[in-house]
């Protein structure tokens, strides 16, 4: 399979004091990397094409590694999610090459992280922006945790290239107050509740 | 502190490669936004040095942001730039309060000196609207490999009585700079241009 040869990588960090309501004790921190690269089976049907998955592993490693450090450690994570978008020049499917080593690879650095890593995926053009989905690490229907974060870049994806994103957040939105599975009551073995 | 924030976002972009060719080491870029309560929304306000102070508070808090994004000392930083984009009740001169009479001497503080004029923009806006810094060499304002600006945006700021003030550190200038000028080796840095 091909290199992954890759243009550049960007970073959000952010920390949510409040919404309009009180401060929180401790902001909510939230954390995206996006890795821009070049699509290897851009402008063709390539019928096989799951090798490029084990290229990405390092990728998704690194781009984990580094929001587990922007966040302060895998102790710090509750939430995470994934997503790609793909270059005008690809396809939908390309992306989907993407959830084997961006989810597990966070779930590798997060312990207790049985449940499913939430995703999304688009073909867009330059500049596209991507809401990424966010539940808890442990448990998909904790409802405090549910959120999204926006990502993009003025200059990707180029029609040949691929965006591959990671998020993590270390808690619940900022006033969560919509009930349902609350963190604290998880059981965490089904990665459900 | 004066000021109240609601949020602060902190971007790092790295460029590897660049129209096929290598860049070693990647250019690195860093933007930190600061989401704030616009203490004059709604009305008229003739005296504007709360938001001058704000400006100061803005300036060391979101230029040690990007320093310690970037992961580099403060003498490693090579340029600078700040923006604020005001909610719909403010006025652009809050904007201006906020970035000119103050921000600047605690940001070149945060990036270890800085002779050059932090170059600067501002307009108003809505939540997701794009704000687009300019940045330029933070010891002589005439190097050109360092005329760049980064672009910074968030989805939910900012809202109709908040500001968004942005403040934006490199430690390198463009990518693949080939339009001659004067260049980082060959700048004095004293005043402030070349």
């Amino acid at each position: 399979m091909p290199d992954v040869v890759l243009r550049k990588t960007a970073f959000s960090l952010e920390e949510i004091m409040h919404e309009g309501g009180p401060i929180a004790s401790v902001p909510l921190r939230r954390a995206a990397g996006i890795a821009i690269i070049e699509n290897p089976f851009a402008g063709r049907y390539e019928p096989a094409i799951q090798g490029f998955m084990e290229d990405l592993k390092p990728l998704g490693l690194s781009l984990a590694t580094r929001l587990v450090e922007l966040l302060g450690g895998a102790g710090q994570i509750e939430g995470y999610g994934k997503g790609a978008i793909i270059g005008a020049a690809g396809e939908l499917e390309h992306g989907a090459l993407w959830h084997a080593p961006g989810g597990y690879a966070m779930r590798a650095l997060l312990n207790n992280s049985n449940a499913i890593v939430p995703s999304t995926k688009k073909v867009a053009g330059v500049g596209a922006r991507l809401d990424v989905p966010i539940t808890h690490i442990n448990a998909s229907y904790v409802r405090s945790h549910f959120d999204s974060m926006e990502v993009g870049l003025n200059d990707a994806p180029k029609a040949n290239e691929m965006a591959l994103v990671l998020v993590m957040s270390t808690g619940a939105r900022v006033h969560n107050r919509a009930g349902g599975l609350a963190a604290q009551d998880i059981v965490g073995e089904d990665g459900l509740r | 502190m004066t000021v109240k924030i609601r949020k602060i976002a902190v971007n790092i972009e790295e460029t590897h490669r660049e129209i096929g060719q290598e860049i070693s080491p990647a250019t690195r870029k860093a933007v930190a936004v600061a989401v704030i309560e616009n203490p004059f929304a709604g009305r008229y306000e003739a005296d504007l040095s709360v938001l001058m102070d704000i400006g100061a508070e803005l300036g060391e808090v979101l230029g040690r942001k990007c320093v310690e994004a970037l992961g580099i000392t403060p003498a490693q930083a090579e340029s600078y730039g700040k923006s604020a984009m005001v909610g719909e009740n403010g006025e652009l001169e809050h904007a201006a309060a906020i970035l000119h009479p103050k921000l600047g001497a605690p940001l070149r503080v945060e990036v270890e000196k800085g002779a050059a004029l932090v170059p600067s923009s501002k307009k108003m806006g809505s939540p997701g609207q794009v704000l687009d810094v300019p940045l330029g060499h933070k010891g002589a304002a005439y190097v050109r490999s360092h005329f760049d600006g980064i672009e910074v945006r968030l989805n939910d700021a900012p809202r109709a009585n908040e500001i968004m003030v942005a403040v934006a550190v490199t430690d390198s200038g463009r990518p693949l700079p080939r339009v001659g000028g004067l260049t980082h080796a060959e700048a004095i840095g004293k005043d402030g241009l070349r």
